[in-house]
């Protein structure tokens, strides 16, 4: 049965309290069909708790949930066709494998060739048909994770829920699952949503990604988005790594601000964002691979001076940690393009350098 | 430090002399042909034949089994009812109360436990008629009462044990709480359940204070037919009935060992599997 046309998932002002404490704050969502999901933050955040209200074992305080135009008020979880992978992939240990799988089919009216086909497709998905008969013990933590999605899909649910799908296994295999579980969740449709503290996992994984802080959402949008038009210091700070220098708008033309920033001892032109007014104050982040860096003077509209205090070479790329004239510290990162030793380098320690960046790189935060 | 071997020997020898030579003198004394329990007479099986043709022995030895089974098992289901409420429902009006009324028999000495349910099963059946005299039943429910604590104490450690998780994840593929009990939690705490079992089994067996105070006439308990017997002075029929006693707690320990034995070999073995899998 579904309700009028609109978003799949609606999360309408939905609070929950555990006493005094408030988990999640009149938290407000969409979430579309066949969507991949994410829900990133650190711990204590109420991700988790937003999770588990979706999948009933928690019932909001305030709000409703709406699911495929459903009202889940009241519906437990058992009713829900709403299934989780839990953190711990929490697997029945005194069952097979098999039997794991098969164990929410006993609740659909199947007849047991049909039972016996769905199982046997769903080990098929997550290639585990050799390991059927094992015990949770009998296999690796991988060919667990896979035991526990199989499971949770194998009632074709409308919406399956993620706990920190791959918080539990090395960093090896957790690239290789991520990339399997996005081509299930292409075959299957089934809408995900995933709840993690990794910001990688949560932008290679998802199509949208909203950033929880203390029990809010703090923006919604996507990898890209998130990255490069952060809306508050929080989320720029939050996603990838960022410089910020506090300065004030000198001057608005057309779509450029003009701001002083005391840091980089002068005035710098922006791309400027709606709600800004001349004299206001703002925080510019930069993102370190947006600073350039270099010994010679260059053409460019925002250049400032600094002294190499820092430098970390990767190999492929180098990171400069420059100090600024007042003191402050930048980060810049360049490529290296060209091979050389290293004298060859952009700039060395306690080299004078110059920094620049693009009127449209900087990021200004009116938060 | 250098430890001294033989120190270390020389103790370890006097502590097993010290638990086990009484017992191995009971045993050798058992087939003493002579009366005196301690005079030895030549080699003889006849306090054997006396202990086997004796009803009274055989119809205590039933009664205490038969006690023990209905106990352990009552004990077994309402233990476990506490202990998994314990440690599911941890907020509800009265909880305190409860998990400190639900021990406390552990620490009452056993005679206050004992005088206690004599005096209730008196004022019962002075309030009600019933129970009209002492005996089976009295002993089993008061066996049922004490025993259970240690039933609910095993349980309520193995619920905290469990993750959590396994539980909602059955509810969260369509289980009511009930078919969850059923289908989830009772199979992963079986081992505490069996475990418990086997306490309440054996406390119930081999109690003498408390059945002493809750029996009645003609319900003899093994334990209390030995009590009752000695009173009256060793005598090496006792012996027997005492050496056929550890012989069977030593045959029962054994198999114990080899199956915990065998567990643990499969245990290995499961490792070695996933340990390929990984690979």
């Amino acid at each position: 049965m579904t309700g009028e046309p609109g978003p799949f998932i609606r999360i309408e002002g939905v609070s929950k309290r555990f006493g005094t404490f408030e988990a999640v704050k009149d938290v407000n969502l969409t979430i579309d069909k066949g969507e991949i999901f994410a829900l990133l933050g650190g711990s204590g955040c109420g991700k988790t708790t937003l999770l588990r209200m979706l999948a009933g074992f928690e019932e909001p305080s305030a709000g409703r949930i709406f699911i495929d135009g459903q009202d889940m008020a009241g519906t437990p979880p058992w009713d829900r066709a709403v299934h989780m992978m839990f953190q711990s992939y929490a697997l029945f240990p005194h069952m097979s494998v098999e039997r794991n799988i098969a164990y929410g089919l006993k609740h659909e009216r199947l007849t047991t060739a049909q039972r016996r086909d769905r199982v046997r497709e769903m080990l098929d998905l997550v290639q585990l048909t050799q390991f059927a008969e094992r015990k949770p013990h009998q296999i690796s933590g991988g060919q667990r994770q896979r035991v526990a999605l199989a499971r949770a899909l194998a009632r074709q649910p409308k919406l399956l829920l993620l706990d920190e799908p791959l918080a539990a296994l090395d960093k090896k295999l957790r690239e290789h699952t991520q990339f399997e579980l996005m081509s299930i969740q292409q075959r299957t449709g089934v809408t995900f949503i995933v709840v993690t503290h990794d910001q990688e996992e949560a932008m290679t994984l998802a199509d949208r990604i909203a950033v929880m802080d203390r029990g809010t959402v703090r923006q919604v949008g996507s990898a890209g988005e998130i990255y490069e038009y952060p809306n508050s210091r929080f989320v720029a700070g939050f996603i990838g790594t960022v410089s910020t220098f506090p300065g004030r708008v000198v001057r608005l033309t057309g779509d450029l601000a003009e701001i002083d920033i005391p840091a980089m001892n002068g005035t710098f032109a922006a791309r400027a964002v709606p709600g800004l007014t001349e004299g206001r104050n703002v925080t510019v982040a930069l993102r370190p691979e947006k600073v350039q860096i270099s010994k010679i003077c260059p053409d460019a509209v925002n250049v400032f001076e600094g002294q190499v205090k820092d430098l970390a070479y990767f190999g492929k790329d180098s990171l400069y940690r420059v100090t600024l004239p007042a003191g402050d510290l930048i980060l810049a990162h360049a490529v290296n393009a060209r091979r050389g030793s290293d004298s060859d380098r952009t700039a060395d320690w306690d080299d004078k350098v110059w920094l620049s960046f693009e009127p449209a790189s900087a990021i200004l935060l009116t938060d | 430090m250098k430890r001294s071997p033989v120190f270390l020997i020389t103790v370890l020898c006097f502590g097993f002399a010290f638990f086990y030579i009484p017992i191995l003198s009971m045993m050798v004394y058992s087939f003493n042909d002579s009366r005196l329990a301690t005079v030895w007479g030549g080699f003889s099986t006849r306090w054997y034949e006396t202990l086997l043709s004796n009803r009274q022995v055989g119809a205590a030895l039933l009664l205490s089994v038969q006690i023990a089974l209905i106990s352990a098992t009552c004990a077994t289901i309402l233990g476990a009812m506490a202990g998994i409420t314990l440690a599911r429902f941890r907020r509800f009006r009265g909880r305190t109360f409860f998990s400190g009324m639900v021990t406390a028999p552990l620490i009452m000495p056993e005679v206050i436990t004992g005088i206690s349910s004599l005096m209730f099963f008196i004022m019962l059946g002075q309030w009600i008629g019933w129970p009209g005299q002492r005996g089976f039943t009295t002993i089993t429910l008061a066996h049922i009462t004490f025993s259970m604590v240690y039933v609910t104490t095993v349980v309520h450690s193995r619920m905290l044990q469990m993750d959590r998780s396994i539980e909602e994840a059955a509810m969260d593929l369509g289980s009511r709480p009930w078919q969850v009990l059923k289908d989830v939690t009772l199979p992963v705490i079986s081992p505490a359940l069996l475990s418990g079992w086997l306490l309440a089994f054996t406390i119930s067996l081999d109690d003498v204070v408390i059945t002493s105070f809750t029996t009645g006439p003609g319900a003899t308990t093994l334990p209390l037919l030995i009590w009752s017997k000695v009173k009256l002075g060793v005598t090496p029929d006792i012996n027997a009935l005492a050496t056929l006693t550890v012989l069977a707690v030593g045959f029962c320990v054994a198999i114990a060992g080899v199956l915990m034995n065998r567990a643990e070999r499969r245990r290995l073995a499961d490792e070695r599997l996933a340990y390929q899998a990984n690979g």
